[in-house]
């Protein structure tokens, strides 16, 4: 292990080794917040907050914690890290909090998350550890904000809330497509990042 | 190590990382409390002004575009009071800074059954002392009061406010501060132009019934009750209706707003038609 490279774990899972993408891990957040790309961005950003320094603190006691509580202690310092987090969110960024509402909290079961500290964070060092993590966020980000950015334009004819195409509604031309706006428009975008995914990258299709 | 899965190593573990944690986590939501709530004030009175109009009316743009300090000094020709449903009167006997509509609304003493069949909200009980804001115009009389409402939509609570002008009787604005709807279906309550149609609203019929609704589809031109629905989301139209008529009726702000009619009379009234009266636009709707 110490003789991987900083950028294969930083890079690794943005594309090769997404944690939406080919692990399927943490959809939930990303079909509730992705609606408009600013509350994607902001999440996403929460995210890599999250995984990389609950994955660097994790990784700085790793030699301490008994086998026996280990995941209550990951989710401890995980759940310490989104409440710090959401705190700084409500402070500084009241409005794109007001709309994330939940879901900073729901971070916490957020399987990336826990799934970074028990896989990496246990065994690895406390800088390796934070590489991953952030690693892991971009890659989560990656795709929040692609599938964000989709979905407000073609739902919303917007981009940060920054009308790019007149609704018909408003008196513009474009007819959004409401389906974007609702849940499952997002599986359908997963499903094609993922498609996208696996036709550049043969290698990640699973055997049938 | 081999103490590691030993009963006290384990114990004592756990407690250190309880303490460090709950440091870190409370260490940061105390920093943090002055800005918070700050930011929660700051977001009420954005609503407030936005319900009433008048950050558009004079700066041209809506509230929550402006800065903090010109919405607190537009803010600072507001009255907040506190109301006894019941009776109407304002109550003087609780502190506002520290009473919470919410969780009165939980408490027997401090609330009612709501029983109206026709315009419930969809709650069960609802507080007895709610907050309302008398606006007053530049030479201090009452031009507007506004009045929070809340009921339930599709999916969500909608909580919001609701502006009336001076004769009490026509809505001058309805905005929406909190609601979980489907954006872009029932989330377009927030729409602008969709919003602009609650001024000049009546809201009661000539037997003084409230009578405000969210028509299914387009408003019938003519309608001085009803402003347009809005597209794909039928029951969210539904709960803005019935919880206009409910807090409007007898069992809502009726009583309060009877009272208060009365004590504006004996004063020299701002005229409700002074704002300027636009045309609301009707737009189109599909189903």
């Amino acid at each position: 292990m110490a003789k991987t490279k900083t950028t294969d774990i930083l890079f690794g899972p943005v594309f090769r080794n997404n944690p939406i993408a080919l692990q399927i891990l943490g959809i939930c957040s990303a079909l509730a917040v992705t609606t408009k790309l600013s509350t994607a961005v902001v999440m996403s950003i929460a995210v890599i907050l999250v995984t990389s320094f609950s994955s660097a603190a994790v990784a700085s006691i790793r030699t301490y914690i008994p086998s026996s509580i280990r995941i209550i202690v990951q989710m401890t310092v995980i759940a310490s890290v989104v409440i710090v987090v959401d705190q700084v969110l409500k402070a500084y960024l009241f409005d794109i909090s007001k709309q994330l509402s939940v879901f900073v909290g729901l971070i916490i079961t957020n399987c990336i998350v826990m799934g970074r500290a028990e896989g990496f964070a246990m065994k690895n060092g406390v800088f390796m550890s934070f590489v991953d993590g952030l690693g892991n966020g971009l890659g989560y980000g990656v795709i929040l904000i692609s599938v964000g950015f989709f979905r407000e334009l073609l739902g919303s004819g917007s981009l940060f809330g920054y009308q790019l195409m007149q609704l018909d509604r408003n008196g513009g031309w474009y007819n959004p497509n409401n389906l974007m706006l609702l849940p499952p428009s997002a599986f359908f975008l997963i499903g094609i990042f993922i498609w996208v995914l696996r036709t550049v990258r043969p290698e990640q299709i699973e055997e049938a | 190590m081999p103490q590691r899965d030993s009963v006290g190593y384990t114990i004592g573990v756990a407690l250190v990382l309880c303490i460090v944690c709950s440091l870190g986590v409370s260490g940061a939501a105390v920093a943090l409390k002055d800005r918070q709530e700050q930011n929660k004030v700051l977001d009420r009175q954005k609503n407030i002004l936005d319900a009433t109009g008048i950050a558009y009316g004079e700066t041209g743009a809506p509230a929550s575009e402006l800065k903090p300090e010109k919405v607190t000094q537009l803010f600072g020709r507001i009255d907040e009071k506190l109301v006894n449903l019941e009776t109407g009167e304002f109550d003087t006997t609780t502190d506002p800074k520290t009473y919470s509509e919410r969780a009165a609304a939980k408490i027997d003493s401090e609330s009612s059954v709501i029983d109206t069949v026709d315009g419930n909200p969809g709650f069960k009980r609802r507080e007895n002392i709610v907050r309302v804001y008398l606006v007053r115009d530049a030479s201090g009389k009452v031009s507007q009061v506004v009045l929070p409402v809340y009921g339930k939509g599709l999916w969500s609570t909608l909580y919001g406010y609701l502006a009336v002008k001076s004769d009490l009787k026509t809505a001058q604005g309805l905005t929406f501060y909190e609601h979980g709807e489907t954006p872009g279906l029932g989330g377009e309550v927030d729409n602008p132009a969709w919003k602009a149609q609650w001024e000049g609203l009546k809201l009661y019929d000539d037997n003084g019934e409230p009578v405000a609704t969210v028509a299914k589809g387009p408003a019938e031109a003519g309608n001085v009750h009803a402003v347009d629905g809005l597209s794909g989301a039928t029951i969210t139209g539904r709960g803005v209706t019935n919880l206009v008529r409910y807090w409007t009726g007898e069992d809502g702000y009726g009583p309060f707003l009877d009272k208060l009619d009365s004590q504006l009379e004996g004063m020299p009234q701002s005229s409700a038609d002074s704002a300027p009266e636009s045309v609301p636009t009707k737009q189109a709707t599909e189903e």
